[in-house]
């Protein structure tokens, strides 16, 4: 696991605040992880979870307050080094599970893993062939989770990664946020269910 | 490098599977210009004076046809975060996905016109002519229609809006494809001046194209 032991690193927030469509989502928050460290982030609908994953992985513009990576790879910007898991898949459904996975493994570069390793990872060893238009909801997340497993990117940002999984998929995704957390990695999750791991809960958007 | 070709592989695969632009843009040119004779009647001698015109406006027809759909299907997807969020330039990926286009649509437009001028009576030298011009001219309509593709996106608005923001841009590509045709099978002009104006109108729109639709994207960030 060379390049990824290498040095502690900290993702800090101070004061970002957050307007979609003129409406405040959230002011001054501030936030701080570690490396190592799994942050929940928790809140109501509409409290801005999504918002703030999407702050942090350069897609959305903050209104206010700054976002920095301390101890990272000072060669690239923030969203370069995290990988982000959103609603949506990224998958294309004219192309079979290997070539969706090649295809994002290919362009997003940098230290590259096993594919196939990666597939059976997840469990999704049997069905490499198939297009991804005949997946179902759970397969297609476990798609997107080998993803993450075939190119290493310090910074996870998951939003609801556990939705359509069953148990055993979400025991086999604790057992992967683990190993990534123990190779130096970190972790911060919108989620309303347990990850499932020890992590540390940030809520936004007020009580309930 | 690898991930810009990996992106043109992609994208080529994709038009090219079951369900995929490249045989739309194909077939709608088939038809427009095969029910033109029906239309225009048996004068063949106005069908050869018009077909290098039909010709050119079947191919941008079909090419803003199919473009409307470039970054709008990995916007659904969110294939688009990623691909925001990587370390390839947005401008040297929105660039690969117009090449892809281009070589998976534009293409076959033009291997399709030698058969369709024998449908409007044009001659070997006038078909070629056509040919010529569609291939100096073809990635100049796709590089501008890219960036009323990404408006699209950024204004959460598909196919009519996209197709009244391009056209503009478009027509100066129309105008000189058709009179260097024009000028290769009649004259009296030369071939050379306006076919050059159409070369450049591409080179322009290859350098400005990727540029201006990576800024609508980034700006539509959402």
């Amino acid at each position: 696991m060379s390049g990824l032991d290498q040095g502690k690193m900290q993702l800090s927030g101070r004061g970002v605040a957050c307007v979609r469509g003129g409406r405040e989502v959230f002011a001054g928050l501030d936030f701080a992880a570690v490396s190592g460290e799994a942050v929940a982030v928790m809140g109501r609908n509409g409290s801005g979870k999504t918002s703030l994953l999407r702050l942090i992985a350069g897609l959305l513009i903050p209104a206010g307050g700054t976002i920095v990576l301390d101890g990272g790879d000072a060669e690239m910007t923030l969203p370069e080094q995290c990988h982000y898991l959103g609603h949506r898949d990224a998958l294309k459904p004219a192309l079979s599970v290997e070539e969706n996975l090649a295809f994002w493994a290919d362009f997003l570069g940098g230290e590259r893993f096993d594919a196939a390793a990666s597939l059976t990872a997840v469990g999704l060893d049997h069905a490499a062939h198939l297009p991804a238009a005949f997946l179902s909801a759970g397969q297609r997340r476990r798609l997107s989770l080998a993803r993450l497993l075939t190119v290493r990117r310090r910074i996870w940002l998951l939003d609801e990664p556990t939705t359509a999984l069953d148990v055993a998929g979400q025991d086999m995704f604790g057992g992967l946020m683990r190993e990534h957390l123990a190779r130096g990695g970190l972790i911060i999750a919108a989620t309303h269910a347990p990850l499932g791991i020890e992590s540390r809960e940030l809520r936004i958007g007020g009580a309930t | 490098m690898t991930a810009l070709s990996a992106l043109i592989r992609r994208d080529i695969r994709i038009a090219l599977r079951v369900g995929g632009g490249a045989l739309i843009g194909v077939l709608f040119f088939l038809t427009v210009v095969v029910l033109m004779p029906f239309a225009v009647g048996p004068d063949l001698a106005l069908l050869s004076r018009l077909g290098p015109a039909i010709l050119w406006l079947g191919a941008l027809l079909a090419s803003l046809l199919t473009l409307d759909r470039l970054f709008m299907a990995d916007h659904e997807d969110g294939s688009l975060d990623l691909i925001t969020m990587s370390r390839t330039p947005l401008e040297l990926a929105c660039a690969a996905k117009a090449l892809a286009h281009w070589l998976a649509a534009g293409l076959p437009l033009i291997v399709a016109t030698p058969v369709l001028g024998l449908l409007l009576n044009l001659d070997m030298v006038a078909t070629g002519a056509v040919a010529l011009t569609l291939l100096a001219g073809t990635p100049a309509l796709t590089f501008t229609g890219m960036i009323g593709a990404g408006l699209a996106v950024t204004l959460h608005r598909g196919g009519l809006l996209m197709a009244v923001l391009v056209l503009p841009l478009s027509i100066p590509v129309l105008i000189f494809g058709v009179a260097a045709s024009q000028a290769a099978i009649v004259g009296p002009m030369t071939f050379g001046a306006p076919f050059s104006i159409l070369c450049a109108l591409s080179l322009v729109s290859l350098v400005v194209g990727p540029f201006a639709a990576a800024a609508s994207l980034r700006h539509g960030l959402d």
